[in-house]
């Protein structure tokens, strides 16, 4: 597909790094030399010098005949302009970033009126993610599939658990629910593991479940903390307000921390029920005097990066069961691997994610085609979600009896609202929605890719 | 440096010329030609040979896994500038070595050092020749001579890059392109290099098969043809006759020749602007349009001023617009021998060699649009010394050209003028008159083929020795490759690790 994306930044970047390697027509465009300059030497792209808003600088870009335009500059008026303009000279599909909460309101009337195929918002994305892995402090990440009915959670194995040196084909007897391992990271290298596979301390799992079941799977596996009733946000950003929001809806004591004063005002004046604190969210001594100690979570929502960790960490070190941190910079994300940060939460790449999502669905030519992706374990592995409309090769056939490329497992399927965690004998039916998880060499279109084609 | 990438590619390299090879051991077979046969035969086996063993170095692993390739040529620490300099010049001065084997082994041309000089001179697109009898030799091989210069023109790396998808994604390929294509800026025509490549080379296999078209209508056997359709295209300058084109006697031929020497002198870019339908931005570029003032502004002086030669006016401006087409484009062929033409004639194809073509096209020299950005910046500075405070950006075809695109250009002018320096001291021991000596260096740096005096037209480049053999076909790989890969593959710096 040809796909022009507006904005060469954070997500601009990330956008256009995966979709070229993902085999698409990229083509940039910024008004900045250098950093267009850097995109074109080390990714495949075109690239096009200018204010991606004006008509002259999308015709050169060739947008008339393009399947997409991706706006994602630092303005939201620029980015509505972009989508507006490439819509006049004739692109498909349109998708703006949005960040502004003023605007957030009439995202559907934006949609609506001027043709968008979809608003994005990082901030309220990552505030999103944020609420709901506090709503299940064991797991360091969450992801929903199937209208939220399956989730795909990320563990931890902690010393003196159950899990550890067990072999895997053990797992279902210990966890006692509908659940699958589907992806084992080990000291970085991401593993889709078979029944022999033992587990050690230090392992991150990758778990399928039945939504209903997450309560008694955290239950019997020996990890379960309460729902965060206590949290303390340090940073008074967007993301705050939107995760504030949504924490305070469901009852949970807030602390915010917060270094302007002009924002305190503002903040308390939109969250009365929140205890808004006017001072440096790096101050240990504050910290300490607003109660740290007796929190359950603290998310760290600063603009820096820098400033996120230390604080996480020091969470971590006086004992706070709990530390979301935001980061911008994901490419130390390894880095950070057991020094005390386990949830972190980047809005580029859930902003990413939900992009590439939406591209890989443009793509569906013959059904089958992805409904829902996440990039899970730090972007080592992929987890689809895709329906199955027409009457493919593989339907009704036993899954023991299909070959699956290597690397790939099929990790649930959903029948008439039913979760399946499936086993050999089980057959993938028209109607169904399948989950699979796979190790990002693949990059999987459609769900009859994950099986390996007789040539003959 | 990355050994193994840069291996892989000259691996993939060494592979394409012995497929290149086929047609010209065809014709050997086909002609009966034995000891042609024979040497392209050993030529391609040993090319087959060593690109197996580099490929499968550089893939840790068994060469018939093709599908891998891609993958693999991103190991280590991937290729940045400097393996595109290096993988860009060592991949020419390879060919070149494997292009001269059939020339060498057949014993058409006597000694290594001549084949080497003629195939350099092949692939850089020059043309100069130490041949004095060309019709002599075997059908396949004088076919090869002019299809390097097809393969030349063009690149070969563009032309890897075309038909093997190696990118996947990353635009390490960039590298490659840049350091192969001739110009002061790369740019791609369209997002993908796979598909840029193929198109740039689309364009070139159209407009070659519409000359040879042309060519077959005025009447020339179909061999000849193609052959100087091939050194056309790649404004290369071999011809398989010893009067070069005056050999055919017909105004039309030489016309047709003259007329797509002019066009493969172009920026491709204005090929492709004009198949998207943007004639008119296409007519707009700058350089298109001082590159054909240039080349009409030189026919006309140089007609009035051998107006005494000819017979009519007519016949002046006829040879005068092919000979400056020639040069100018560095293609190299000529229908008169101007040698013998007035001072000023002569200086001003003298200046042409210099200038040369528009960037981005087959031909060589400094490039029109090099000339143009000097003038400019010149012309700013001057303006600055007068007035200090005025701002003055430079700018071409509308938009403002970046600062490191200048600096390029002018160390680019810096390197060429102290690289034909020395190479004018090598060749002047030689103890030729200045004319040969200069004009040797620049005609083959600007890979232009013929020179004045002993170089001229009817000369060739066989009384040299072969210290200045060397020197010359130096010259001709460091213009073709626009100097710097070139110099950069001998600097120490490229080869320290990076630490």
């Amino acid at each position: 597909m040809k796909i022009v994306i507006v904005g060469d930044g954070k997500v601009g970047y990330t956008l256009t790094k995966r979709l070229s390697q993902e085999g698409h027509d990229i083509v940039v465009i910024d008004n900045n030399r250098s950093v267009l300059l850097q995109s074109q030497e080390s990714l495949d792209v075109a690239v096009v010098d200018g204010n991606g808003a004006s008509v002259e600088v999308q015709r050169e870009a060739g947008v008339g005949s393009s399947d997409l335009l991706i706006a994602a500059t630092s303005g939201d008026e620029t980015n509505l302009l972009c989508c507006m303009v490439a819509r006049k000279l004739g692109c498909r599909h349109t998708i703006a970033r949005v960040r502004n909460p003023e605007y957030d309101q009439q995202t559907r009337f934006l949609k609506d009126e001027l043709g968008l195929s979809m608003v994005v918002n990082p901030e309220k994305a990552a505030a999103l993610e944020i609420f709901r892995l506090l709503q299940y402090p064991s797991f360091l990440k969450r992801d929903s599939f199937a209208k939220g009915s399956v989730e795909l959670v990320e563990l931890k194995i902690k010393e003196n658990n159950v899990l550890a040196n067990t072999r895997l084909d053990q797992f279902r007897m210990l966890a006692n629910v509908n659940a699958l391992v589907c992806a084992v990271d080990r000291g970085g290298t991401v593993t889709i593991p078979k029944g022999s596979f033992s587990l050690q301390v230090g392992d991150k799992l990758t778990i399928a479940t039945d939504a209903g079941d997450l309560v008694r799977l955290v239950k019997n596996l020996g990890v379960y903390t309460p729902k965060a009733q206590h949290v303390m946000i340090i940073g008074g950003s967007r993301t705050a307000k939107y995760l504030a929001q949504r924490l305070i809806r469901s009852k949970v004591k807030l602390t915010i921390i917060e270094k302007e004063e002009k924002r305190c005002l503002e903040l308390s004046e939109s969250l009365p029920d929140a205890t808004i604190v006017h001072g440096n969210g790096t101050v240990q001594e504050l910290l300490i005097e607003e109660g740290i100690r007796k929190m359950d979570a603290v998310v760290t929502l600063t603009g820096m990066d820098e400033e996120n960790l230390i604080v996480s960490m020091f969470a971590d070190f006086i004992g706070v069961p709990k530390s979301v941190t935001k980061i911008n910079r994901t490419e130390y994300n390894n880095v950070y691997e057991n020094k005390g940060i386990d949830s972190i939460v980047s809005p580029k790449l859930l902003t990413t994610n939900e992009i590439i999502r939406y591209v890989r669905a443009m793509d569906d030519t013959t059904g089958g085609s992805v409904v829902t992706l996440y990039r899970i374990v730090d972007g080592k592995a992929e987890a689809l979600e895709f329906s199955v409309k027409n009457d493919a090769p593989y339907i009704g056939i036993p899954l023991h009896k299909l070959r699956l490329k290597p690397d790939i497992l099929i990790a649930s399927i959903i029948r008439a609202r039913r979760v399946i965690i499936p086993s050999g004998s089980d057959e993938i039916q028209k109607g169904d929605s399948v989950i699979i998880v796979t190790t990002t060499d693949h990059a999987i279109a459609e769900l009859r890719d994950i099986f390996i084609r007789d040539e003959a | 440096m990355n050994i193994k990438a840069i291996g892989f590619y000259i691996g993939h390299i060494l592979r394409i010329e012995g497929v290149l090879l086929v047609p010209a051991l065809l014709i050997a077979l086909f002609r009966h030609e034995q000891s042609a046969l024979r040497a392209i035969g050993i030529t391609i086996l040993i090319l087959m040979l060593l690109s197996m063993a580099l490929l499968t170095l550089g893939r840790r692993g068994p060469f018939w896994k093709r599908r891998r390739d891609a993958e693999d040529s991103r190991f280590g620490e991937g290729i940045h500038a400097r393996e595109g300099f290096v993988i860009t010049a060592l991949g020419w001065i390879v060919i070149s070595l494997f292009g001269a084997l059939p020339f060498y082994l057949s014993g058409v041309i006597p000694g290594f050092i001549n084949c080497w000089f003629e195939t350099v001179s092949g692939f850089t697109t020059t043309g100069a020749t130490i041949l004095s009898e060309i019709e002599a030799l075997p059908m396949s091989l004088l076919y090869w001579r002019s299809f390097t210069h097809w393969i030349g023109g063009m690149g070969v790396l563009v032309f890897l890059l075309a038909i093997i998808p190696l990118s996947k994604g990353n635009g390490e390929t960039f590298h490659l392109l840049r350091a192969e294509s001739p110009g002061p800026s790369v740019g791609k025509l369209t997002p993908t290099m796979r598909h840029t490549a193929r198109l740039l080379y689309a364009i070139y296999v159209a407009l070659t098969v519409i000359m040879i078209g042309f060519l077959l209508a005025g009447g020339m056997p179909l061999f000849d043809s193609i052959v100087h359709a091939f050194a056309t295209a790649g404004t290369g300058g071999f011809s398989i006759k010893n009067a070069s084109i005056a050999a055919y006697d017909s105004h039309y031929l030489q016309t047709v020749i003259a007329v797509f020497m002019v066009l493969f002198g172009v920026n491709f870019n204005v090929f492709y602007l004009i198949l998207c339908k943007r004639a008119s931005q296409a007519l707009r570029s700058e350089e298109l349009r001082v590159y054909l003032g240039i080349l009409f502004g030189a026919t006309v002086i140089i007609a009035f001023n051998t107006l005494p030669q000819f017979s009519s006016l007519g016949n002046a401006f006829h040879h005068s617009f092919f000979q400056v087409a020639s040069i100018m484009t560095t293609t190299g062929f000529s229908t008169v021998d101007f040698n013998l033409w007035p001072e000023l004639s002569r200086m001003i194809l003298v200046a042409l060699i210099i200038i040369g073509a528009c960037a981005g096209s087959t031909g060589g020299g400094i490039k029109v649009a090099r000339a143009i950005i000097l003038w400019k910046s010149l012309k700013s500075e001057m303006q600055r010394m007068l007035r200090p405070r005025t701002v003055k950006v430079v700018c071409m075809d509308g938009k403002q050209l970046d600062d490191h695109v200048i600096r390029g250009v002018f160390a680019y002018m810096t390197a060429f003028i102290a690289v034909c320096l020395l190479s004018i001291l090598c060749i002047s021991i030689e103890n030729y008159d200045m004319e040969t000596t200069v004009t040797a260096v620049l005609t083959c740096i600007g890979n232009v083929g013929p020179g004045l005096s002993i170089v001229g037209p009817t000369g060739n480049f066989s009384h040299f020795s072969t210290l200045s053999k060397l020197v010359l076909s130096a010259n001709m790989l460091i213009g073709r490759l626009e100097i710097f890969p070139f110099i950069l593959l001998f600097a120490p710096t490229t080869w320290k690790s990076r630490t």
